[in-house]
């Protein structure tokens, strides 16, 4: 009986997909498949568009191609082996993506790492914000068409990267959270060298504020195109940078304090715009800001251990716990369910690219094909994190 | 040589000329876009964006990455879409390449030094050259492919849109030189005087530096280079018209892009920087020292259009054509309007 | 929450005592003082469609009658001002029945209790569906739970509420079958159109499990601290210096 209602819905799916597809090519605008391999797309997400010569009549974004079903996998795994998968989920800032799924975990149990591994947890969670962004204000560049800024991006990336693996041993995936905190300290030196390689994310910084903010053409590119306003935005769930770029002031480190945040003093950036131009700008702005607060916090790290007392097979007892933070991309969360096993029953996971990509149907319409481009890369999604 | 040649004519048949001609100008024209696709592709765009670029091939700096890749690419198998129109879509790239090739054919490197010496020479070489568009508008239609056709249809828009600042820049030169003649144009900057100073001569990039610039914001689109690279734009259209070509085909057109990039630089140097013209230097020591002189002057115009292509960011479509049309175009006559009223008073 | 109140490593269940220290216990359905304005508020518009409240960690976890699934949306969106939608998700209740080869005797297998409880705010049946709704003004967040039929699961589309539901919904009728009516083209997002089935129902197997065996323990790599041991510095470089 059941079988036979799946099937049904399945048809029923199917044919609404196909009829979607045959509206779309009932009409003289041509369709033009971008994805799912073009180079904007920064993997495989498929806008199918509808044009008018180069104006878009109608977008409609198809992803999934790199469905890996982490929600159902992770019904199968132990706490200590989900990090290993949430890792991939926005893989430019792994570290950031495990400090929820560990909290919520911790939040559960009723533990709570030690001050020093909160504030290790703070700063790294800051460096993968400053490498997803650097790399952001560089592709963005590449994106509208100039070559030479993405190669700084990757360069000076890479210098966060490097601090990033001398720390957790993992460039990309540093599976260094543990529940109660931390798998190791940083090692001997660390604190020095991130300090000095703060001084060179600021010249970064600088470098493209001096490459791409004075510039006459990434200015016509980007001013004006794509406007989210804020109300839009909130109703489709975008969130993050883009959101801030709308003039939003929401900000999860400091309206729903986790880590140290509570500890720091920062600025919120927003900009009034809402266009893909007052995204660069926040996020050059919060690139900053992201390094000032490593810098704050590398002042006053505590002294002491990085794990709390857990037991060595991890039971997570019952009950469920919704915890969201601030990632790179925008609002990230999960929803932990636990029935009390050593891996969670469900786990939902929220992440931000899923919402900030959701709002393109409407965004795109009426915009040229290469402001469609301009748009997409200022939105900054990752593939893994829309496909999960 | 040549030059020498078609000075002796008396004596070779024609047919032998021609042929040898042709020869010169088939090995001049890969040679010029390896020199340039080295030169500022891989080594100065690599130095721009702190990178070496390649290194070993060759054992100097890489200088043998270009040849390496132009053999890998004969080699490769010649893959043409299902849907193609195929003769078109195999003669595409020809039609491209040789549009660049007969540009050659007048640019004189020397006072003899020249293949052929048109009275007509700079209205010929704009002719030609513009008929690159319709090589890409057939590449375009041929590929079968949506990227491609769309990219056709930006570079058509943009090709002619940008003729006509580059042919009204041209004017101005035309009017200061009397004549239509490249030999002529460099005559008349080397015979000319600054003040009733004469010994550089009078380059026109003095006098017509509007033109200049005018003319070096035109070629650059016609070039398709960036901020005007819209037809290839690789984060839009992938790779626009050219999306369906591999193999040598896809060679012809990088190659003729640099062949053009050279070519349009050569007639930017001879008609604004004097040319193959060396002050003091006549006769046979000028059809030596001329050749070295020009391509001086081509490397240091293309430094500026490869410079400004890894700098800037790409235009969109609308917004090229309003800068076509409300600023180039008014601005090259307003030029011509100028460069007349003077030459009436002086 | 103070170190020293950590409890013995041993015994995984005592660890909820300093949560229970820190909120008037997270497991009964007591309400925080400050979830007490919101609610009154939903209960304003919402009447007995509100079915149950309580604040787990920190957040109002409120379930509402299926028929009130719309009404529910509306009322946050006017009342508590959120206009900010987080997610649309479902759950599915039951157990799931052990792949073969599973090894329920591996301390590492996540083997899940067989008997069917209910999260914050229980639930009526086998399906559930839940969402996040938040407020960027007054910086508050709802947690909005209804119950869904099991053999006709359906519930009312929050499209015209929140046009991001359009995604999340067409999400949560991939991966559990739950129809939402109202919904402008409730069609696959991720997998492809001919896919058959709910993948996130518990009874829906999941491959490479029924074909390979779980690893068991050799995944589980020994904890720095864990198992009684003095979790430290020493600890932390001991391990570090046995890594390297």
């Amino acid at each position: 009986m059941a079988v036979t209602e799946q099937q049904q819905q399945a048809f029923i799916g199917k044919h609404l997909a196909e009829a979607q597809v045959a509206v779309e090519l009932q009409d003289e605008d041509m369709v033009l498949n971008i994805g799912p391999q073009h180079p904007a797309t920064h993997g495989t997400l498929r806008v199918v568009v509808k044009l008018d010569g180069e104006r878009v009549v109608a977008a409609d974004p198809v992803i999934g191609y790199m469905h890996r079903g982490y929600e159902k996998l992770t019904e199968y795994r132990s706490y200590p082996q989900v990090t290993t998968l949430i890792n991939r989920i926005d893989w430019l800032s792994s570290f950031a993506n495990e400090v929820p799924f560990i909290h919520a975990g911790e939040q559960i149990m009723g533990i709570e790492a030690p001050p020093r591994a909160v504030y290790i947890r703070t700063v790294l969670t800051e460096l993968s914000r400053i490498a997803t962004f650097l790399l952001f204000l560089g592709e963005m560049g590449a994106q509208v068409g100039a070559i030479t800024p993405v190669f700084y991006g990757f360069r000076d990336r890479e210098y966060v990267l490097n601090l990033i693996e001398a720390a957790t041993g993992g460039r990309f995936h540093p599976n260094f959270n543990r529940i109660g905190g931390l798998k190791d300290d940083v090692p001997a030196g660390w604190i020095a060298e991130t300090r000095r390689m703060m001084d060179k994310v600021f010249e970064s910084c600088d470098t493209f504020e001096n490459l791409l903010e004075g510039n006459e053409i990434f200015l016509a590119r980007t001013k004006g195109i794509g406007i989210i306003p804020g109300d839009v935005g909130k109703g489709y769930g975008v969130s993050g940078s883009n959101l801030r770029a709308s003039g939003v002031d929401w900000d999860l480190r400091r309206d729903a304090p986790y880590l140290a945040y509570p500890e720091v003093d920062f600025k919120v950036w927003t900009h009034p715009g809402g266009d893909s131009w007052s995204r660069y700008w926040v996020r050059l702005q919060e690139t900053r800001e992201a390094a000032r607060i490593v810098v704050d916090l590398l002042d006053r790290l505590p002294s002491g251990p990085v794990m709390a007392k857990v037991p060595r097979i991890i039971k997570v007892p019952p009950g469920e716990s919704w915890v969201r933070v601030e990632n790179p991309l925008g609002e990230m969360g999960y929803y932990v369910v636990s029935k009390g096993a050593t891996g969670p029953f469900r786990v939902k996971i929220r992440s931000a690219s899923f919402s900030n990509v959701s709002i393109l149907p409407w965004l795109l319409k009426g915009v040229y094909v290469p402001d469609l481009i301009t748009i997409l890369a200022s939105l900054y999604f990752i593939l893994g994190d829309i496909d999960r | 040589m040549t030059a020498a040649a078609s000075t002796l004519a008396l004596e070779i048949p024609w047919g032998v000329l021609l042929g040898a001609k042709v020869m010169i100008i088939l090995t001049l024209l890969p040679l010029t876009a390896l020199i340039l696709g080295y030169v500022f592709l891989m080594k100065m765009m690599a130095h721009m964006q702190s990178r070496l670029g390649p290194m070993d091939p060759g054992g100097f700096h890489g200088w043998f990455q270009l040849i390496g890749d132009g053999i890998k690419f004969i080699q490769k198998e010649d893959v043409m879409p299902a849907d193609a129109d195929r003769r078109v879509f195999a003669l595409a790239p020809m039609i491209i390449l040789i549009s660049t090739f007969v540009v050659y054919a007048v640019i004189p490197a020397g006072p003899r030094l020249v293949v052929e010496d048109l009275e007509v020479g700079i209205f010929f070489a704009l002719a030609v050259s513009s008929l690159s568009v319709i090589g890409v508008l057939m590449a375009g239609w041929a590929s079968s492919n949506k990227f491609a056709l769309l990219g056709a249809l930006r570079a058509a828009g943009q090709l002619i849109a940008y003729e006509l600042p580059l042919v009204l820049a041209v004017v101005g030169v035309i009017m200061q030189a009397g004549t239509m003649s490249l030999q002529g144009i460099v005559g008349a900057q080397a015979n000319g005087e600054i003040f009733g100073w004469g010994a550089v001569g009078n380059p026109f990039v003095l006098t017509q530096a509007v033109g200049f610039v005018l003319f070096l914001a035109a070629a650059q689109a016609e070039l398709t280079q960036t901020p005007f690279d819209m037809p290839v734009a690789e984060s839009e259209l992938v790779a626009g018209y050219q999306v369906e070509y591999t193999g040598f085909r896809w060679l012809f057109f990088q190659m003729s892009e640099y062949a053009t990039a050279f070519a349009l630089a050569g007639i930017a140097a001879t008609l604004f920087l004097g040319g193959w013209y060396v002050p003091g230097v006549e006769g046979t020591a000028a059809d030596v020292l001329g050749p070295l002189v020009l391509f001086a002057k081509i490397m240091a115009i293309s430094f500026v259009i490869f410079w400004v292509r890894f700098t800037y960011p790409r235009f969109r479509e609308d917004q090229l054509q309003a800068m076509a049309w409300k600023y180039l175009i008014p601005l090259s006559l307003l030029n011509i309007l100028v460069t007349g009223i003077l030459k009436v008073v002086f | 929450m103070p170190d020293d109140d950590l409890t013995d490593a041993e015994e995984p269940a005592a660890a909820e005592e300093p949560a229970a220290a820190d909120e008037p216990a997270a497991e009964e359905p007591a309400i925080l003082p400050e979830h007490v304005g919101m609610l009154a508020k939903l209960q304003a518009d919402l009447g007995d469609a509100l079915v149950e409240a309580v604040s787990n960690h920190g957040d109002l976890v409120v379930r509402v009658r299926n028929d009130a699934w719309h009404a529910a949306a509306l009322a946050a969106r006017s009342r508590l001002d959120c206009e900010y939608l987080s997610f649309i998700s479902g759950i599915d209740w039951t157990s799931r029945p052990d792949p073969p080869n599973w090894d329920p005797d591996a301390p590492s297998s996540p083997v899940q209790p067989k008997e069917v409880t209910y999260g914050a705010a229980g639930s009526d049946g086998r399906f559930q569906v839940f969402a996040v709704v938040e407020s960027t003004d007054d910086k508050i967040q709802v947690i909005l739970k209804t119950d869904v039929d099991e053999a006709d699961p359906h519930v009312a589309s929050w499209t015209d509420v929140y046009p991001g539901a359009d995604w999340h919904e067409r999400e949560c009728w991939e991966m559990f079958g739950v129809r939402f009516d109202g919904h402008p083209s409730l069609r696959h997002i991720y997998l492809p159109g001919e896919f058959e089935g709910h993948p996130l129902r518990k009874d829906f197997p999941l491959l490479s499990r029924e074909v390979k065996p779980w690893p068991g323990l050799v995944d589980v790599e020994a904890m720095p601290g864990g198992a009684g041991e003095e979790a430290g510095d020493e600890t932390a470089e001991a391990v570090a210096e046995g890594g390297e």
